[in-house]
């Protein structure tokens, strides 16, 4: 095959791109790839994850009609749609400022909307606690089920003693 | 000025060990990126303020806290020359980012050159730990000890929700990513290959060439890695990875059993004729090289050349890159005076082995 650009080299990078349906699918080479900017995988201008995602982020605005409002991340200045086109966030206060469209994005992406690994020891503890109180409260609806009162009945007092720890800190 | 110790040695301290699975896993790495809350991202983040995040977090290596890990040294990427720069891309201790665009970046390297954290790339902070062989578990516990000490001292960007926010949102959650670099001339050669890296983009991974344009591979290596950072634990995600490499070895393994099985003058001859060819060709182009030193390397793990070692053909790999080629000899080479030095370099290599045996018939 044939690069698409210069129809000289052979294509050497093959693209498909589908968005909304459409389904695009791009055949360039290497000197090609360079020169656009799309780059390749390891080199220095990298081809990046970036120019695909910005596909990916920008189907909103396809979607429904073009009603654009400027949402603006208010610590570091960055527009949502500053983020769709680089794929990248300014500052950790994006992820709130643009919270409302992140979901769809992460599901795209992830497979998935909420984080469930390693926590920070130092700043998590908190966290680590609210966790294991969800947890220990799935566990005793479970055994109220199962009519297992006694146990139970442990289970609501080691939430209560965590949940006081929680509110002391 | 006199040559940094990483650009001496074309083979990392860490690569001389033997990992499990060798013959097939070449390394297992992990990188984990982590950014500080009170900062802007390197890409937002004025000189002022990246500068600051730099002393920060190289502080924490200079003031000794990671002692108990090794001992490590830090280089301010504006320090080193293009040339050093662009070996430490080659021997995979950094990215071609930070070596290219990064601003006040930063690089802190132990001695085995086995733990490379990077500074101000994407993210503030990129943790990589490399392991010889299929070591990706071992990997992960140096990695997270290692985030555990940087976390003692910074105060890192996590939310509740999204775990460790990351400049790139194909990094949030758990911000690591876990690779296995993979030798896999046995499926390439029966046509497998396609197949498995299709059923392996299936299951959340990726895969790509190593050294090679786009996801085209040369020398038959192929880096798997996790795409999934967020609703997955980094347990799962090693585990996810690891049962999936398992499987791709046990492929190769039958792969090449049946190979010998079937046609062992065949793959003889390959073996051989590419050693042949390493050991007189006078002009080699990187392709060629790379091709020809996993024949060598497929000759070894089966038994057909000895003398030479798996170490020796590791070392080739990187020795044959440019800009290792080019800090070997000392100049800056054209790339047709670069085919010529690699031949060079191939062939003192393997004459040297050779003198302890060579191709065994």
């Amino acid at each position: 095959m044939i690069c698409q650009e210069c129809g000289k080299k052979p294509a050497t990078l093959h693209f498909t791109k589908i968005v909304n349906g459409d389904k695009n699918e791009i055949h360039i080479c290497e000197s090609c790839a360079r020169e656009k900017g799309e780059g390749i995988p390891g080199s220095s201008n990298g081809f990046s994850i970036h120019s695909l995602l910005s596909g990916l982020l920008d189907f909103e605005r396809t979607g429904q009609g073009a009603k654009q409002e400027t949402v603006r991340c208010e610590d570091c200045g960055l527009t949502y749609a500053q983020f769709s086109k680089i794929g990248r966030f300014g500052c950790s206060s994006c992820y709130k400022s643009f919270e409302n469209k992140l979901d769809p994005l992460f599901k795209r992406v992830h497979g998935n909307t909420v984080h469930v690994g390693k926590i920070p020891k130092r700043s998590g503890g908190i966290i680590q606690t609210r966790r294991e109180i969800e947890r220990l409260r799935r566990e005793m609806a479970t055994r109220i089920d199962n009519e297992e009162f006694e146990a139970a009945a442990q289970l609501r007092d080691r939430i209560r003693e965590l949940e006081r720890r929680v509110e002391g800190l | 000025m006199s040559k940094r110790r990483f650009a001496e040695h074309p083979l990392s301290d860490w690569m001389k060990g033997k990992g499990p699975e060798s013959e097939i896993v070449i390394s297992s790495r992990i990188r984990v990126a982590r950014n500080l809350r009170t900062y802007p991202f390197p890409m937002l983040a004025t000189n002022q303020q990246s500068l600051e995040v730099m002393n920060r977090l190289t502080g924490v290596a200079s003031q000794g806290k990671l002692s108990g890990i090794g001992q490590f040294d830090i280089y301010k990427l504006s320090e080193l020359t293009e040339l050093e720069r662009r070996v430490l891309v080659e021997k995979h201790l950094i990215s071609p980012n930070l070596a290219g665009e990064s601003r006040n970046g930063a690089l802190v390297l132990n001695e085995e050159e086995s733990v490379s954290i990077m500074i101000n790339e994407e993210d503030h902070l990129r943790i990589q730990c490399l392991y010889p062989g299929f070591q990706i578990r071992e990997a992960w516990q140096l990695a997270s000890r290692i985030d555990d000490i940087f976390e003692a001292e910074a105060d890192y960007a996590f939310d509740e929700r999204r775990g460790f926010l990351t400049s790139c949102p194909t990094n949030v959650g758990t911000g690591i990513r876990a690779s296995v670099m993979m030798h896999l001339p046995a499926l390439v050669l029966t046509q497998q290959i396609n197949r498995i890296l299709s059923a392996v983009a299936q299951v959340g991974l990726a895969v790509r060439g190593i050294y090679g344009e786009g996801s085209e591979s040369t020398g038959n290596l192929f880096q798997i890695s996790n795409q999934i950072t967020l609703g997955q634990s980094e347990t799962e995600i090693i585990d996810n990875l690891y049962s999936v490499a398992l499987q791709i070895i046990e492929h190769e393994k039958a792969a090449r059993k049946r190979l010998v099985a079937e046609n062992p003058i065949r793959i003889e001859d390959r073996v051989n004729r590419s050693y042949g060819v390493l050991s007189y060709a006078a002009i080699m182009d990187s392709k060629e090289a790379a091709q020809r030193l996993s024949d060598i390397r497929l000759g070894i793990d089966l038994g057909m050349i000895n003398g030479v070692s798996t170490q020796a053909m590791n070392e080739l790999l990187v020795m044959t890159q440019p800009g290792f080629l080019q800090q070997v000899f000392n100049e800056a080479l054209s790339p047709e005076a670069r085919d010529i030095r690699r031949a060079e370099l191939i062939r003192n290599q393997i004459s040297q082995h050779n003198n302890h045996g060579g191709v065994s018939q």
